[in-house]
């Protein structure tokens, strides 16, 4: 694979304990892309996310991002990868005992050496930014779903990261504030130059502003392509998830290991 | 019907294993805490804040315990004392059962309690709503800048509540034995400065109250840490912070008790 | 760095704290300056000290005048020999005499001093001649006992013996 890609997935897999999460995953994103991880809940999406932060580690294979194993990190080489990451959380993950301000701040006091002015003044260009000037004051609990989503945004681009990754960013937000937030990932991802991984289960909004799409279904990569090949798929698997059908090649049912009959009882059988 | 009887083994073996395995981590827990201090103890302006959520707030609880603690003392000590004649030495038996286990004990308890659990509670909340893992995302390591400082916060607080209990229940017991009950105010103080001893009694107290802050406060956080990631889990936690602590400050009493007195 | 009302709180704490620990040493435990240079060593040999314990204090005229800073056994004369951390203000005459006195009927005992009238003083590390020990309550009645009936004698041998 050529150098270009910033962020590779190499034979990856994962496993808490014996049960499995992911599978032999190959993927390769270039620089300054937008991609979207997609699939149902309990896939191994975040999974995924973990491992390109470092949170855990593959049980096999690597993963690469600009060209180095986060696996061989050492502590502080771990810590200089995060600096240059911006990660923005399900549900936005602000410090609830700080205000707007102080949350935006948070990576650049920890960070930089700034004076308090310069670190002000960026935290107002942020929060701009995500059309939020002026909230500085208001403690997360003030705020509506939407803006702390969008106050997390800001404080994730606070370091002008290199990358950004997104942990189910649209979760739980009204159509409207879910726009807004799609149009500034967009944006800031045209205008920083950033490449990102978004993970969602949200396909039409993802797809309006995403380069590329993973669909990931029991750990394995089952399909890919840009949002127009997605669109046009006629692989059964993409049509049942981006049309969002009940039944399919994913089933309704667990695969509970014994007929209902069994469990029922109507058979007999297994009690001793 | 044989396993019926054995699973009560079973789990009593389970709880031990499990016991030990808490023990080894909430050491290594420790540990991590003392290593990241030192960056911590730098921004000492965490420290001080969290100094005001679990020293300060538990102003009023320690203040007016103390206070109705020292009182009963002089109620029950003056009744018994009385029958062997010799009520005089009110003032001793009151500073001295708060100066070496009252005071510190019941600080440590009313400490877990209202400052402990709170402390669990919120950390606990900071994980569930992954914001332990946003701060570790942007390299900020989640026990020097959340446990550390409250760590210690916990570790200072805890002597000067225990102080201030000591000195609440003293007035206490002087309400009540000089005030109410009518004995000499020169002799309550006079039996008292007799009988206490400075480093015997108030500096083996401040000790004590010192250890408890160590320990309930790790406790705490690391019940908060540790905490399942769920509103259930943090309640549990919780629980945990509390009962747990309240055990544990007992039998460190009796442990440091035997070594010191 | 900010300052915040947190600040002022917290400070109000801690010197609530330190305020504490200053009572609670000066006026409960009445921590009177006791450092090396302002006490001088006496030492006083008793044949009983019955309870006599360190920290007692130790008064002229039920003045605190000093402490018992040691109680050991001399393994020669097999008497105790009591260690006194003595007030500088205070000198006593050669011909002092102390006595281990019980504070009540139930009280704790100290060491009571009487100055005697030589014009010469004890200079630190010297021995306070004069003692009488401590009454022992049980011998006390034995020697009642035995000189109020004669015959009662054998019983009580052990401790008249002492």
């Amino acid at each position: 694979m050529s150098s270009d890609h910033f962020i590779e997935f190499q034979d990856v897999s994962f496993a808490y304990g014996d049960r499995p999460i992911l599978k032999n995953i190959n993927l390769a994103i270039p620089r300054g892309q937008l991609v979207a991880i997609m699939g149902g809940s309990g896939s191994g999406k975040t999974t995924m996310l973990r491992l390109i932060s470092g949170q855990i580690r593959p049980s096999r294979g690597k993963v690469l991002v600009g060209g180095r194993d986060v696996a061989a990190m050492s502590h502080a080489e771990l810590f200089e990868h995060r600096r240059r990451m911006g990660m923005l959380f399900q549900f936005g993950a602000l410090f609830t005992d700080l205000s707007v301000e102080d949350n935006v701040a948070f990576p650049l006091r920890e960070h930089t050496r700034l004076p308090d002015s310069m670190i002000r003044d960026l935290v107002v260009m942020k929060l701009s930014a995500v059309g939020l000037r002026g909230t500085q004051t208001l403690m997360p609990a003030e705020l509506s779903g939407g803006m702390a989503r969008r106050v997390a945004l800001a404080r994730a681009i606070a370091l002008d990261p290199q990358l950004m990754l997104y942990d189910e960013p649209f979760t739980g937000l009204d159509p409207i504030s879910l726009g807004v937030i799609a149009h500034l990932v967009k944006k800031l991802n045209d205008a920083l130059g950033t490449t990102a991984v978004m993970v969602t289960h949200d396909v039409h909004k993802s797809l309006d502003i995403v380069d590329h799409v993973y669909f990931v279904s029991n750990g394995e990569i089952v399909a890919e392509g840009s949002a127009e090949e997605v669109r046009a798929s006629t692989s059964p698997w993409v049509h049942q998830f981006v049309w969002g059908e009940a039944d399919g090649p994913v089933h309704f049912a667990y695969p509970a290991g014994s007929t209902l009959e069994e469990d029922l009882g109507l058979k007999g059988g297994r009690h001793a | 019907m044989l396993d019926s009887l054995l699973s009560p083994i079973r789990n009593l073996g389970h709880m031990t294993v499990n016991a030990v395995w808490r023990l080894g981590f909430i050491t290594r827990f420790l540990l991590a805490i003392l290593r990241y201090s030192g960056q911590s103890l730098l921004r000492f302006s965490l420290t001080i804040r969290e100094i005001y959520f679990a020293g300060v707030l538990s102003l009023i609880i320690i203040v007016v315990s103390g206070l109705f603690v020292g009182m009963v003392l002089g109620l029950q000590g003056y009744n018994t004392l009385s029958r062997f004649g010799s009520a005089d030495a009110l003032g001793a038996l009151v500073a001295l059962s708060l100066l070496r286990e009252l005071g510190p004990v019941l600080a440590a308890l009313l400490f877990a309690s209202r400052a402990g659990s709170a402390m669990t509670a919120e950390i606990g909340l900071m994980k569930a709503t992954e914001q332990l893992d946003a701060m570790s995302v942007m390299a900020v390591n989640p026990i020097a800048r959340v446990v550390a400082p409250r760590f210690w916060a916990g570790v200072i607080s805890m002597p000067i509540l225990a102080a201030l209990f000591n000195v609440m229940g003293i007035f206490g017991g002087y309400l009540v034995g000089v005030v109410m009950i009518g004995l000499d105010n020169g002799t309550f103080w006079s039996q008292m400065q007799n009988n206490v001893d400075l480093h015997y009694d108030v500096i083996n107290g401040l000790i004590k109250s010192l250890c408890f802050g160590v320990v309930v406060t790790l406790i705490a956080v690391f019940e908060g840490y540790d905490a399942t990631p769920t509103a259930a889990g943090v309640s549990s936690a919780t629980t945990r912070t509390v009962v747990t602590s309240a055990l544990v400050i007992l039998a460190v009493d009796f442990v440091l008790t035997a070594f010191m007195f | 760095m900010k300052r915040s009302t947190i600040d002022l709180w917290v400070g109000i704490f801690v010197a609530i704290g330190l305020a504490a620990v200053v009572f609670l040493s000066l006026k409960v435990a009445n921590l009177t300056p006791q450092s090396a240079d302002q006490t001088y060593t006496l030492y006083a040999d008793f044949d009983n000290i019955g309870g006599l314990k360190v920290k007692a204090p130790v008064k002229q005229a039920g003045v605190v005048v000093g402490r018992v800073a040691g109680i050991e056994l001399d393994s020669k004369t097999y008497r105790a020999r009591v260690t006194l951390s003595m007030d500088k203000k205070f000198t006593f005459s050669r011909d002092v005499s102390a006595e281990i006195l019980t504070s009540g009927l139930l009280g704790e005992q100290y060491i009571g001093l009487m100055q005697g009238g030589d014009p010469d003083e004890l200079k630190p590390g010297e021995h306070i001649t004069l003692t009488s020990s401590a009454l022992v309550l049980e011998q006390l009645i034995g020697k009642f006992m035995t000189s109020f009936a004669e015959k009662g004698s054998s019983g009580h041998d052990a401790s008249a013996a002492q």
